[in-house]
């Protein structure tokens, strides 16, 4: 076999299952950084060995038995604790039943977010923990992105490693009460690294660009992981309504154009009807949530598009329920300026 | 794995510690961690006034009185749980009687000191 067609191959697995590779390993092991390496080593013999023996028939179950093999070794040679005797244990018997059934290796993409948005982490370390562990994003990019040094960023995402490991935080789903905050958490940090981009804009709009289309990925991810959350939905359908009007926001000289004054025929038709799909699943759960009233705004901006006009008193009336939930600035003043369009200035500035 | 439950409170509720109520509570919990088979050790710590500091520099032993360094809030008490991971040990320190008004720092035991007795 050639060598850029397992390359390619190579390629295949690492752009679709790193994440779900990184997650099933420290899932077990509690150690983000060894299953990285371990995965890292994995790939490299894969590189050697594949364009002589070819592509294996489950090219992940042969990733995963090589990276097994790795942490084992890692683990003995750091003369290994009874905890991690037992892990030892555990994976083999779990990479051996991989290997054997013809079962696919079991998802364990959403345990891992929550790992990383656990509120013992550095909130600052949280969106990029996310993007470098579940999407395989390199360091040096989320440090530019985060406009801090690649040597920063990466200081700032070993220390988050070695907590997970160091203080044993479980890969595990909470459950409620505790489940509710917590996916607000992954929530916020997944919509963290959409606003990241934005911040960055300013300073190159191919960054944004790069960055905001992680930060879909990983909200697509979150609604697969969990598709009865109605946020879930939510989010991914407000960052899709953002995102789609991305060329219409620069005029051709650089110059910023207001939203209720884009050219609406540059906007993405396909990214508005996915969010309006979003939305609408998001709808049926009847728990309404700040991302839900966040992208139904700007689901009545995007309608614009049909109806030709801005149904200001919908918008206010939005804003009005985001207030309720989160009675942030940026909803004070969004909720202002739709009362004042709707034709009610004075009600807006001085409703409580 | 096992974790300590540092009790990091202010003066005035150090001073309010041998009211009744609150030695009802910490008996309760101590009950608690003992009866769920989690207690490794604990205690409360005495007036941080009847504190003393030693130290050695260049070989000679140096003794002061008064804790490392004065703060605000001081470490009024300790306790060793032994559970099987970080969010468990965040359960029993906010089911702490004093997680109402004093910080609780949870912080995990060391290498080997981590393993089960």
């Amino acid at each position: 076999m050639s060598e850029s067609v397992t390359h390619a191959a190579i390629e295949t697995v690492a752009q679709d299952s790193y994440g779900r590779l990184i997650a099933y390993l420290a899932a077990r092991s509690g150690d983000v950084a060894g299953a990285e390496d371990a995965l890292g080593d994995a790939f490299i013999a894969a590189l050697r060995r594949w364009p002589a023996e070819g592509v294996p028939e489950k090219p992940e179950a042969w990733l995963l038995h090589v990276a097994r093999n790795r942490m084992i070794d890692a683990a003995r040679r750091k003369q290994v604790q009874q905890k991690s005797e037992t892990f030892l244990q555990q994976i083999t018997e779990e990479a051996a039943s991989v290997a054997a059934t013809q079962e696919y290796f079991p998802d364990e993409r959403l345990k891992l977010l929550f790992v990383c948005a656990h509120p013992a982490i550095d909130p600052s370390a949280q969106t990029p923990l996310m993007l470098q562990t579940v999407l395989g994003v390199d360091a040096a990019r989320i440090a530019s992105a985060f406009l801090v040094s690649p040597a920063a960023m990466s200081q700032q995402l070993v220390r988050a490693k070695n907590k997970i490991r160091d203080a044993a935080i479980p890969f595990r789903v909470p459950v409620p009460p505790e489940l509710e905050e917590r996916v607000s958490f992954v929530l916020d940090a997944i919509y963290a690294a959409y606003t990241t981009g934005w911040e960055s804009l300013m300073e190159t709009a191919s960054t944004h660009h790069a960055l905001a289309s992680e930060a879909i990925a990983l909200g697509r991810t979150l609604t697969q992981l969990m598709p009865h959350e109605p946020e879930a939905h939510g989010l991914l359908a407000l960052m899709l309504h953002c995102e789609a009007r991305r060329e219409a926001r620069y005029a051709s000289d650089g110059d910023f154009v207001p939203l209720d004054r884009q050219d609406t025929a540059l906007w993405s038709q396909s990214m508005i009807d996915e969010a309006e799909t979003h939305l609408h699943s998001a709808a049926g759960f009847k728990r309404m949530g700040r991302y839900q009233l966040e992208a139904a705004i700007q689901s009545v901006h995007a309608s614009r598009a049909k109806t030709t006009h801005i149904d200001w008193k919908e918008i206010a009336l939005l804003y009005e329920g985001l207030v309720r939930i989160a009675p942030r600035i940026g909803s004070l003043v969004g909720r202002a300026v739709a009362i004042a369009q709707a034709g009610e200035p004075l009600t807006g500035i001085f409703c409580p | 794995m096992k974790y300590a439950l540092l009790v990091h409170q202010s003066q005035e509720h150090f001073d309010r510690r041998n009211d009744k109520a609150a030695v009802a509570a910490g008996r309760a919990y101590a009950e608690a961690l003992q009866a769920a088979g989690v207690f490794v050790a604990g205690a409360g710590l005495d007036s941080p006034r009847n504190a003393t500091t030693v130290s050695i520099r260049d070989g000679k032993r140096q003794v002061h009185d008064g804790p490392y360094a004065e703060t605000k809030e001081f470490l009024a008490g300790f306790g060793i749980i032994y559970v099987p991971n970080l969010d468990a040990a965040l359960e029993w320190a906010a089911r702490h009687p004093a997680a109402g008004f004093a910080s609780i720092e949870v912080r995990p035991l060391l290498g080997f000191g981590s393993a089960k007795a």
